[in-house]
């Protein structure tokens, strides 16, 4: 006689019983807390907050703790958690232009106003193992120049445009922009649609895919006119205050990407820029995006888009990692009914075939 | 006016059934006009979910979205109610709403399911919401939104017909044994979501409501009742719904649509219903 | 002020369940009173379902005035427009706007279309027009007090421009029926 198989509801106790374990590890040894991933693992932190769309470092490092690591699961914890919260108003526009800036560079002037300011990065170093880091040690050296710069640093890509070589982006309306996460996307995606899908979307697709733009898959040629990562301020503007105020400040990385543009029979030839905005220090994922963003304005500068970055539907609706994982890793669940009348097809069309083939073969034997 | 139970949630931190009231109104919003509009799909803003994105979130939205203190809950996934994501979703309404639950398809006023539709016919006071991972039924042969927004607009779906059409000529069937399309109302093409072929029928002229919601995809779509569901065929060439040619081991059925079972590495293998209250009901339990 | 719903969450909800069961079965009745004291001018069903569906995103129409239509205001937080063809609910406590004149949505987007909420005399179910269409297993019928002369007329040309159409929800008192732009109307021989 067979019994069903029954005690799901057992067999999921169980198994959480067993991730909360294997997420403590050996209790040998401290349990990280989520100030350490916080302050040492801050890179991580960043990037679930950009993935999650959540500016919030505490709540992304328990989220990280939560997800024993696995920054995808931690982003979507993060993102379920931002879905129960009350909003209450808009900010103001945040102006990078009056960023703290704790890093900046441009590759396309050797110098300019306010200087090149290397910050905290990896570029230069050279990657070999650093096994003193394996052994508890002092802390290292208070570096020399930890403070942001100050004075504004003009933006490369305004420069530019004064002389007129650079196209403006149009300024925003009084208008609210359309929001990502209230609405489903529409196709044509208008850019402020496009730029939230980007800045949320998986790091590792927005890398391959403006990589593939580098490698010809979309006639790019861009230049890294100015990335910069500081603190900028949040601001509110009440409607019975009648003027902003400061609420706080967050880091951001921004990247402008300048590109030619041939021009057209309305605009002369010019640079065009791709933008790219990670909340956190996320320079991949804000050049990733630069170069992107700039790959799908491909049809409405009239340039010939047969690249897979340049295609909106594909990149957008495939860019967030949080629908991705769930779809893909769906198939973990049972699928044992449509599967049942798959085996059926293919035993109706199998019998078809050997029926047709037994019914040729004494013509054929016939002819031999 | 009735006089509404007390309520006793766990987990009072969230609203009851999980969204807030204003996602809640744009979900209904898009689940009445989806009612008159039968097979349209209807774009809504989906919500992330405590649960993954392809497991349930467009049904998990609607039943929130519909549910109120007197429904009596049943879900099930493959037919059955004990299945671990069935389990898990059941889990999450008790949780978040106290809801009546049963496993009994006759004592649901709703009814949420993937990939099945129970084998005990339906009846006007309840409600079936599936759970669909790919709402546009032309996605194999069009995968872009804006064109087959335009193919349904025109009611243009020769696309589904030619691929039917090599299918039979290649194969001398159907190719699709899950998910077959079906015309709504003689005018919609549209995705019954992955029910075997086998429960096709079942949609036609149904005297309950079915809502469909896919939350990945961000489309809600719907049957009204005593609607006309016919499953995408040509006239010499007729839909067939297809089950395991067996009986259920169990209950002995012979009409249920049935679930492999393999019973040993011998090639042994027995037939169970995939309905487990079905079977249940059948066996006298 | 008068009230909206004694409880937000579940008035809302059984309204909507209300609402729901009309529209998938056009001209059967359904209860929704869940609004015991509302302004004068409002019927209990047409200022539920009003409540329950319209909000900040949703252009309003009334032709209601005075203490109704700042409770509609007030309670539903949407911007309430003056030309009909701008909103997306229509709450008519008088004379029914023209079926023509409404957002009746694109091919591609026919849900984009105006819900109008007609608050009428009286409803009743066993005599008047046929009504047959999805929902309906094999006629209702459906007697409304109030409705328009020209009423059928305008609701054929309505119904014949599917799936771009209007969609009507009939309430009176705490009662209401809907009719979804896929049900035929003829009158009775």
């Amino acid at each position: 006689m067979y019994v069903a198989v029954k005690g799901g509801e057992a067999a999921i106790g169980a198994a959480h019983g067993w991730l909360a374990h294997r997420r403590r590890g050996d209790t040998a040894l401290a349990e990280l807390s989520p100030e350490q991933i916080q302050e040492q693992l801050g890179l991580a932190v960043d990037r679930v907050m950009a993935e999650g769309s959540c500016h919030d470092r505490a709540l992304a490092a328990l989220a990280i703790k939560q997800a024993r690591g696995d920054l995808i699961e931690a982003a979507f914890l993060l993102r379920a958690y931002r879905n129960t919260l009350s909003r209450f108003v808009a900010c103001e526009p945040i102006d990078t232009g009056a960023m703290r800036v704790q890093r900046r560079i441009s590759a396309t002037y050797k110098d300019l106003p306010g200087g090149q300011v290397l910050g905290p990065t990896f570029d230069y170093t050279h990657r070999l193992l650093d096994f003193a880091l394996a052994a508890e040690g002092l802390p290292p050296e208070a570096p020399e120049e930890a403070e942001a710069a100050d004075g504004t640093m003009p933006r490369v890509t305004e420069l530019l445009a004064r002389e007129g070589l650079m196209s403006r982006d149009k300024l925003g309306t009084d208008e609210a922009p359309p929001d990502l996460t209230r609405e489903p996307l529409p196709f044509p995606t208008p850019r402020p649609l496009r730029l939230q899908a980007l800045a949320r979307g998986d790091e590792g697709f927005l890398l391959g895919l403006g990589y593939s733009t580098q490698r010809g898959y979309g006639n790019a040629h861009p230049f890294v006119a100015e990335l910069r990562m500081g603190e900028v301020e949040v601001m509110l503007a009440p409607a019975e205050l009648g003027f902003a105020i400061s609420i706080g400040d967050v880091t951001v990385t921004e990247c402008q990407m300048v590109n030619q543009f041939a021009g057209s029979a309305a605009t002369p030839p010019q640079f065009t820029r791709g933008y790219g905005l990670a909340m956190g220090h996320g320079e991949r994922r804000a050049m990733a995006m630069a170069l992107v963003d700039r790959a799908l304005m491909a049809k409405e500068l009239g340039e010939e888009a047969t690249a897979p970055a340049q295609d909106a539907e594909f990149v957008l609706l495939h860019a967030d990692n949080v629908e991705a994982t769930g779809f893909v890793e769906h198939l973990k669940l049972p699928h044992h009914v449509d599967f049942q009348s798959e085996l059926e097809k293919l035993r109706s069309i199998r019998a078809r075939w050997q029926a047709e083939r037994d019914a040729a073969a004494p013509i054929q034997e016939a002819a031999e | 006016m009735n006089a509404i139970p007390p309520l006793n949630r766990p987990d009072a931190a969230y609203n009851f059934a999980y969204l807030d009231e204003a996602t809640k109104r744009m979900i209904r919003r898009a689940i009445l006009k989806a009612l008159a509009i039968p097979g349209h799909q209807i774009p809504f803003g989906a919500r992330e979910m405590p649960l993954p994105y392809g497991w349930g979130t467009g049904g998990i939205q609607v039943t929130a979205a519909i549910l109120g203190p007197r429904d009596v809950l049943k879900v099930i996934d493959q037919g059955a109610d004990d299945t671990t994501n069935a389990v898990s979703i059941r889990r999450f309404f008790a949780r978040v709403a106290d809801v009546q639950t049963t496993t009994r398809t006759a004592d649901a006023s709703i009814i949420q399911t993937r990939h099945r539709i129970p084998e005990r016919a339906l009846t006007e006071g309840q409600v079936m919401v599936f759970q669909v991972p790919m709402p546009e039924p032309l996605f194999k042969l069009e995968p872009r939104l804006a064109e087959t927004r335009r193919l349904h607009a025109l009611g243009d779906y020769s696309l589904a017909q030619v691929k039917l059409y090599e299918d039979i000529a290649k194969q001398g069937e159907s190719g699709s044994s899950y998910a077959h399309p079906v015309m709504v109302g003689g005018r919609y093409l549209m995705s019954p979501s992955p029910i075997p072929g086998f429960d096709n029928p079942k949609l036609h002229n149904s005297p309950a409501i079915m809502l469909f919601g896919a939350g990945r995809e961000k489309k809600i779509y719907a049957v009204p009742p005593y609607t006309t569901v016919e499953s995408l065929d040509f006239d010499d060439h007729p839909f067939k719904p297809v089950r395991a040619p067996q009986r259920c081991t169990a209950c002995g059925s012979t009409t249920s649509y049935l679930d492999e079972i393999i019973a040993d590495d011998q090639g042994g293998r027995m037939f169970v219903c995939s309905d487990t209250d079905h079977c249940a009901e059948n066996q006298g339990i | 002020m008068r009230p909206a719903f004694t409880d937000t969450v579940f008035g809302a909800q059984q309204s909507f369940r209300a609402l729901m069961e009309a529209i998938a079965r056009p001209g059967r009745l359904q209860d929704c009173d869940v609004l015991p004291d509302i302004p004068e001018g409002l019927e209990p069903a047409a200022a539920a379902a009003l409540l329950t569906l319209a909000d900040a995103e949703t252009p309003v129409w009334t032709d209601a005035q005075g203490d109704a239509r700042e409770w509609i205001a007030f309670h539903t937080g949407a911007p309430l427009v003056d030309d009909p063809a701008r909103a997306q609910f229509l709450l008519a406590t008088a004379a029914m706007p023209a079926l023509a004149t409404l957002d009746r949505g694109t091919d591609e987007t026919p849900q984009d279309s105006a819900t109008l909420i007609l608050q009428v005399g009286a409803l009743a179910t066993d005599s008047g027009w046929l009504l047959t269409g999805p929902g309906i297993e094999t006629v209702h019928h459906l007697h409304v007090t109030g409705a328009p002369a020209d009423f059928v007329a305008q609701w054929s040309a309505n119904h014949a421009g599917f799936p771009r159409g209007v969609d009507l929800f009939l309430c009176a008192g705490a009662r209401l029926a809907a009719l979804p732009r896929t049900t035929r109307i003829e009158e009775a021989g």
